[in-house]
């Protein structure tokens, strides 16, 4: 006989095990199925080489609500996030930029460029706590639809009006700048250092393709700095154990909660009869019977993959079809036999212990986009490197490190060639351009990994590697999030759900999707304090 | 001028934030770096070494040198094998507490004692009529505390002549770090697993440079006492004059706390014919508990972030530890005092150590906290919940 579920989860990534936990907690009979051997999507930590943990993509953490932290009592399913405190911008010319939770020297460090600088950092950060208490109102709901006159929508509609209507008027319009600006243009209200510009813009171009000077990339640089930790906005985070640590912690919750976990358990179809879903085809050619299917891939995968566009209506195939993804960015993951060692600071400081980050001028970074707009790699791309053995010994074997490398741009659609002959070359180009600013880095690479979009498409699924599960601009953001109409994590198919990244409010290891998606379908089921969002 | 521990030429060019505290007379890092969080997480992912030299240490020998440690302190010392060590208050006359510390047995016939303030007068007139010496070797012996999950790999490779790896919680062994003669129990005020190591002062710069060396490839750092301050209310542990008053500083009645009172009831171990300071108080009140009690809180953390939100701030108290008395309320009265409380960065909330009346002690009771948001009060509430708060299997492991 078959085995039927209340609820079967399609992906085991951060946002599915959130959506299974919060569901199994509601006494619900849940199944998550993961189509890899571990649980986590790209949220993974794995022994790619013997005795060092790579977190093989998502690398840090800050936006993973605090209110699911304590919900699910995470701390007591093993998950520990440690402080990442630091930013250092080496600099072509031996010279830097270094950010940390000294207070005055941070000040001082930017007034060796300018005093001024220094002064308005304060300023920026106040008007960033503004906007980011602003916002972070709309992580915490489903997003109410401002076209529809339903009941739920018009008092949505009047709660965030009111919301936003009570910020004070100079908050008001930066917010619409935010909105609106490209982060380069943004940052130059404040400061004139083309360093400290160019590092704090690199927050809005990540897992987009765009550049710093590109409207719409200010919000971007606001999403990431509503990371919170203990109440304290723009605090950054490395999970103990590294990234995967975070999906094993969530999972064990789900467990203990009663769902059922199945890894290496890929999921084929989505089972619709009569406008309403039954159930799942695994690739295997097993079936699986549920009152609610709820998917955690992107909305490409959701929509197009899983179910026939028969199913759905026109203009939400078009929709799907038009929902940008645009994936533009790769992992570099390096075993070394030692620290490595910045001319610009050097020795084994704390300054291991924060993000790196390649950054030296908006100019580089702009650069580095254009090598992309027309189908290459960059030849000199931005890189944020964080050194997770550097903060916990657990990462490798003493003595010795890892170190993990975000690197934009990498496009997915390449101009010539593909990403299986590039990828060395790609891997090559980010170690010549480290090897820069830290000499001894070749001679003491032990192993690397190249992730390139091509590898996180195939190994995670997300479609064109975009790690966000779609950019996340103004136009894919909110209710709009990742079509009109379908932006509160129900679909055309009756008893069909979304709760992936690709929801709002968006990417990140975060797991608002996940726990917004089950107050839905709670509501919908008529469980527990579900919230309809009608 | 304070004065310096053993240790002091390695502390005190890491101390970079300049903060120090006195402690017992000494100078103690608050801080190594700017703030305690690195200090703390080294606690729970790596390692923390804390200089802990300040602790006062007597040392107690002769034939009745058990006798009379057995009539000093509330737990059963005559039942603590040689090799180990145990955590004890003691009490006077009137079974209200003096100190707590740990008894180390080193031999059948001596013992280490470790306290929060001078009690050599105390312990001395307690042996009247034995055969017990008893010693200040509190500037004759350096100690070190080892504390955090990589401790033990780290010991391994610093100690010799000592099995680190088969030492039980609360077991004492001796050993060498280089040419040093060292003692090494697994103990500490951190809820976690690790260590403290005991060693002459002549020797300590020599033992700190060796775990330091090792220390480095298992995220080893310094860490000071506002690290350990959080994580001492994590493991649910008592500070002296903060969470109780000692009876000999305590000016009125009141002030004073029997163990019982202290939450350390199961420390109090009598048996018949055993004769201990206190005993005979501690008897009666054990027959006739008495109206205050110890709890372990949770405070509700979204309640601050919301009555903090409400004024537009962040939620102000995530910083360091507090040692502020708070008033406890239950059904519009007030019926205790929170002692001690922090922000635990490990779990996310908000957690504290109070003194209640009996009937709420119990974990699952709901009480208020009193909470001040820009200077108007306010309660949220709280749950009453078993101590530790945090409490890692790798502690006992």
């Amino acid at each position: 006989m078959t085995r039927r579920y209340d609820v079967i989860v399609i992906g085991g990534g951060h946002n599915g095990l959130v959506h299974a936990a919060y569901l199994a907690r509601a006494g619900l009979d849940v199944c998550v199925l993961e189509a890899r051997p571990l649980v986590g999507g790209a949220t993974v930590t794995e022994e790619i080489f013997p005795g060092f943990q790579y977190s093989v993509f998502s690398y840090v953490v800050s936006l993973m609500r605090p209110d699911i932290i304590r919900e699910l009592d995470l701390p007591r399913h093993g998950l520990a996030i440690l402080p990442l405190e630091s930013t250092l911008t080496p600099l072509p010319d031996g010279d830097r930029l270094y950010r940390d939770a000294d207070h005055h020297r941070t000040w001082r460090e930017i007034a060796r460029f300018s005093i001024r600088d220094a002064e308005a950092y304060d300023d920026y950060g106040r008007s960033l706590f503004y906007m980011a208490r602003a916002v972070k109102y709309l992580l915490d709901i489903v997003p109410p639809d401002p076209a529809r006159l339903a009941p739920g929508d018009i008092s949505g509609m009047l709660r965030l009006g009111r919301h936003f209507l009570g910020l004070e008027p100079d908050q008001l319009h930066l917010l619409a700048k935010l909105m609106t600006m490209s982060s380069a243009d943004f940052l130059e209200e404040w400061f004139e250092t083309d360093v400290l510009k160019a590092t704090l813009s690199a927050s809005g171009i990540i897992g987009t393709f765009l550049g710093p000077r590109s409207p719409g990339t200010a919000y971007v640089l606001l999403h990431h700095y509503m990371g919170e930790i203990d109440g304290h906005f723009r605090a950054w985070g490395f999970a103990k154990g590294g990234t995967g640590a975070v999906a094993r912690a969530i999972a064990s919750a789900a467990r203990e909660a009663g769902a059922e976990i199945r890894t290496d358990a890929p999921v084929a179809r989505v089972l619709v009869q009569n406008g309403r879903t039954t159930g799942v085809a695994l690739a295997n050619g097993d079936e699986l019977r549920a009152k609610v299917v709820s998917s955690s891939l992107d909305p490409r995968r959701t929509f197009l993959d899983l179910v026939d566009e028969g199913e759905l209506p026109d203009e939400v195939v078009q929709g799907v079809r038009g929902y940008r993804f645009r994936g533009s960015s790769g992992k570099v993951n390096l075993a070394l036999d030692a620290a490595p060692d910045f001319s610009c600071m050097p020795g084994h400081g704390p300054h291991l212990r924060g993000a790196v980050s390649i950054s030296p001028s908006i100019d580089y970074l702009e650069r580095a986009y254009d090598d992309a707009r027309y189908g290459d790699f960059s030849r000199e791309p931005y890189i944020d490197i964080v050194i997770p053995s550097a903060i916990d010994p657990a990462m490798a074997p003493p003595g010795k490190h890892v170190m993990s490398c975000f690197v934009q741009y990498a496009p997915y659609e390449l101009r010539e060639g593909t990403w299986d002959d590039k990828r060395e070359a790609f891997g090559d180009t980010v170690i010549d351009t480290l090897a820069r600013y830290a000499p001894n880095l070749k001679d003491i690479i032990l192993h690397r990994q190249v992730v390139t979009p091509l590898d996180i498409e195939r190994t995670t699924g997300l479609s064109q590697g975009n790690i966000f599960q779609g950019e996340l601009t103004p136009s894919q953001l909110f209710f709009l999030r990742p079509v009109a109409g379908y932006a509160k994590y129900r679909t055309p198919v009756r008893g069909y759900y979304q709760c992936g990244s690709g929801t709002h409010p968006g990417g990140g290891i975060m797991g608002a999707p996940g726990k917004l998606a089950a107050g839905v379908v709670m509501g919908d089921l008529g469980r527990g304090k579900g919230r309809r969002g009608r | 001028m304070l004065l310096e521990t053993p240790f002091h030429p390695r502390t005190a060019p890491l101390c970079h934030s300049r903060r120090w505290r006195n402690w017992s007379g000494y100078a103690s890092a608050l801080t190594y770096e700017p703030g305690h969080e690195y200090e703390y997480y080294a606690v729970r992912s790596g390692a923390g070494l804390f200089d802990i030299s300040p602790l006062r240490k007597y040392e107690i020998a002769g034939a009745d040198a058990a006798a009379l440690v057995d009539r000093v302190v509330t737990r059963n010392a005559l039942e603590c094998p040689v090799g180990r060590v145990l955590y004890t208050p003691w009490c006077d006359e009137a079974g209200k507490m003096i100190d707590d510390g740990t008894v180390q047995r080193l031999g059948e016939d001596t013992f280490r004692v470790t306290s929060a303030d001078p009690c050599l007068r105390w312990f001395q007139d307690c042996a009247l009529g034995m055969d017990a010496a008893v010693r200040d070797i509190t500037r004759e012996l350096a100690a070190l505390a080892l504390q955090g999950p990589t401790s033990r790999e780290i010991l391994e490779r610093v100690v010799t002549g000592a099995d680190v790896a088969a030492l039980p919680f609360f077991g004492l062994t001796g050993g060498s770090i280089g040419a040093a003669p060292v003692t090494v129990t697994r103990t500490g005020y951190t809820g976690d697993l690790g260590y403290e190591i005991w060693v002459r002062p002549e020797n300590a710069v020599g033992v700190w440079d060796a775990l330091a060396e090792v220390g480095r490839g298992y995220g080893l750092a310094p860490a000071g006492l506002d690290a350990l301050d959080v994580a001492r209310i994590e493991a649910g542990l008592l500070l002296k004059d903060v969470d109780y008053v000692s009876t000999w500083t305590a000016l009125i009645e009141s002030r004073k706390s029997s163990p019982y009172e202290a939450g350390l009831g199961w420390a109090v171990q009598p048996q018949p014919g055993r004769d201990f300071v206190g005993s005979r108080a501690l008897a009666r009140e054990a027959a006739a508990p008495s109206e205050w009690g110890f709890a372990g809180l949770e405070v509700e953390w979204p309640h601050i972030e919301k009555r903090f939100a409400a004024v537009g701030l962040p939620p102000l108290m995530a910083g360091r530890a507090s040692r502020e008395a708070v008033p406890i309320y239950a059904g519009g009265k007030q019926v205790g005092y929170v002692t001690s409380s922090t922000f635990s960065p490990i779990l996310k909330k908000y957690i504290a150590l109070a003194t209640v009346r009996r009937e709420f002690t119990r974990p699952g009771h709901r009480v208020k906290f009193e909470l001040t948001v820009e200077f108007v009060r306010h309660t949220v509430p709280a749950r009453v919940v078993k101590t530790p708060f945090f409490d890692p299997a790798r502690k006992r492991g």
